[in-house]
């Protein structure tokens, strides 16, 4: 397998391995693929009040290429604004680790993810957000 | 004792050439190098002798009589010749085969091309172990059948099929009977007067023998089989395979069937025991873990075995030490999990994450020890990783995790569009 040595770092060191409260306002859940087609993501962000991503933990059911595509992922996002995130593409995690062809997907993954993650972020500060003018 | 890394247990691939072998294959490059189908010259001569040697040889490792021996590039060609051969010669006959779903791709793909030029074919579904019982043949049977295909033993699971129920059968119905025995041959009793087996497949690589020579079974009498020539030209092998032979090639496969069959009962009981060992150490130190094939009607060298909440690459790159094969669709070029574990039953999650021990003549304890500790930590490692793994033990590991089942998203569809960026 032509991996690179970026994608195997990532892979047999992976950053952000956790979870975090995914009942907790301000944690952001992501979850994407199936179990039955080899790859499942779970991406988690924690955001501060000024809309920087404080932390970030993955956990992936999955091959070499979607553990290292989650991990760097996660490592992107720490620091990052949620705006600044939402631009992530799987294109530059796919260059990063220089994915084979057969690997993109792994990309593809880890981009749903990390939306996925937005979104539920989202979803529940407009709920909080509302409460918080009404205080 | 230490080991050697990294650890070979992909047997069932291929195997190492013993060094046996190897010696008795040397003359016939230098020295020997006559052409077996020169008549005129003692070079020749030594040639022919030493294919008429290996014809005996691998005749006597099946009950058989040298005649019936065809040498042939490999089992793929060997499959080949023998189904379009049998189905070319016997089709006035009828034009219906039963094969099943778990056969080598080179009897599949072999049936799929017959069944594009008009034949009929049976597909039998294996039961959850990946047997195929004489019953089912016998109600697939129609007085247009012409021929029955099952392997003698399956390359992924083990599984071994009543081969001598079947033949019986095949022979009371009047029908040909091949069977694909590159996985069985040499690793459990295979006697083709026994067993009423008309055509049966062999290779070289799978036997400690090398790689690119096999041989096809064909028998003389009762009845005598006749094949359409597949390979026409210089009419070697009796018009029934024509082309140079490859003399080293075909030494090497006799001296490896010769060696194989003598030491076949002692070899098989030390791989059983040996194998028994890994899946007891993995069962016991692993939850979620189930072994695919049959639970002993198995060749004693396989062990396929699916770690729940894995990923089967993942875990080949974390004991990338050990040489295995895994049944994930991201190890195989279609991207699709092993058809042979969808065909008993597995579900696409397990296929995922199974791994296949094929083990062989030279693997140890030790090696055997040093893969199992470092499967075991691996397991558990990627285990850690796993949401699966997680959601599975927050239900209290009924080993079902409550995710909501969707498509699996077209992947070339996903390459494509990373193209176009």
């Amino acid at each position: 397998m032509p991996y690179s040595n970026k994608l195997l770092d990532h892979f047999n060191n992976p950053r952000n391995v956790g979870s975090l409260d995914k009942n907790a306002p301000d944690v952001g859940t992501g979850v994407v693929g199936a179990p039955e087609c080899g790859d499942v993501m779970k991406l988690q962000i924690r955001v501060d009040e000024s809309g920087v991503i404080t932390d970030a933990k993955f956990k992936t059911f999955g091959c070499g290429s979607a553990i290292a595509a989650s991990s760097l992922a996660t490592e992107w996002l720490k620091g990052r604004t949620v705006d600044q995130a939402t631009g992530l593409k799987n294109t530059a995690i796919a260059q990063e680790l220089s994915l084979p062809p057969v690997k993109i997907h792994c990309s593809v993954l880890a981009e749903d993810a990390v939306k996925a993650a937005i979104a539920d972020w989202k979803r529940k500060r407009g709920g909080n957000g509302e409460e918080d003018r009404k205080v | 004792m230490a080991v050697n890394l990294p650890i070979y247990l992909d047997n069932n691939a291929t195997t190492r050439t013993d060094p046996r072998v190897l010696e008795a294959m040397l003359p016939y490059f230098c020295e020997d190098f006559g052409n077996a189908a020169s008549r005129n010259h003692p070079f020749g001569w030594r040639a022919e002798a030493a294919v008429e040697k290996a014809r005996e040889q691998v005749a006597l490792a099946l009950g058989a009589s040298a005649k019936e021996i065809v040498f042939t590039s490999g089992a793929t060609e060997s499959d080949n010749l023998a189904i379009k051969g049998a189905a070319e010669m016997y089709k006035d006959k009828g034009r219906h085969i039963i094969t099943c779903a778990t056969e080598h791709k080179a009897v599949l793909d072999t049936c799929k091309y017959l069944e594009e030029t008009g034949y009929t074919m049976t597909y039998l579904k294996p039961d959850r172990f990946g047997v195929v019982s004489a019953e089912q043949v016998a109600q697939a049977i129609t007085d247009q059948t012409i021929l029955i295909t099952l392997m003698a033993a399956n390359n992924e699971i083990g599984t071994i099929h009543p081969i001598a129920q079947i033949g019986q059968l095949a022979k009371a119905r009047g029908i040909i009977f091949h069977t694909d025995a590159t996985q069985a041959f040499c690793k459990i009793p295979l006697n083709v007067e026994q067993m009423g087996i008309d055509l049966l497949s062999l290779s070289g690589h799978k036997i400690y023998g090398p790689k690119g020579v096999g041989a096809l079974y064909v028998r003389r009498r009762s009845p005598r089989v006749r094949l359409a020539i597949q390979m026409h030209g210089g009419g070697h092998e009796n018009g029934r395979r024509s082309g140079t032979l490859n003399v080293p090639g075909v030494v090497g496969l006799g001296a490896a069937a010769q060696i194989g069959s003598a030491e076949m009962d002692a070899e098989g009981r030390r791989l059983g025991q040996l194998r028994d060992y890994l899946q007891r150490a993995l069962e016991k130190e692993l939850d979620h873990v189930v072994v695919n094939g049959h639970p002993t009607s198995r060749l004693p060298n396989t062990l396929n075995i699916s770690f729940a909440y894995v990923e089967g690459e993942s875990l080949m790159m974390k004991v990338k030490d050990i040489a295995v094969s895994s049944g994930s669709a991201c190890t195989s070029a279609s991207l699709e999990p092993s058809f042979v574990l969808k065909a008993i039953g597995v579900s696409d999650e397990l296929a995922h994450g199974s791994i296949r021990f094929s083990l062989g003549r030279f693997t140890t304890q030790e090696e055997i020890d040093y893969a199992a500790e470092h499967v075991i930590r691996a397991v558990r490692q990627l285990r850690e990783l796993s949401p699966l793994y997680e959601t599975a033990r927050e239900q209290g590991g009924n080993g079902e995790a409550n995710l909501p089942p969707l498509p699996c998203k077209g992947r070339s569809e996903e390459t494509e569009r990373a193209k176009g960026f």
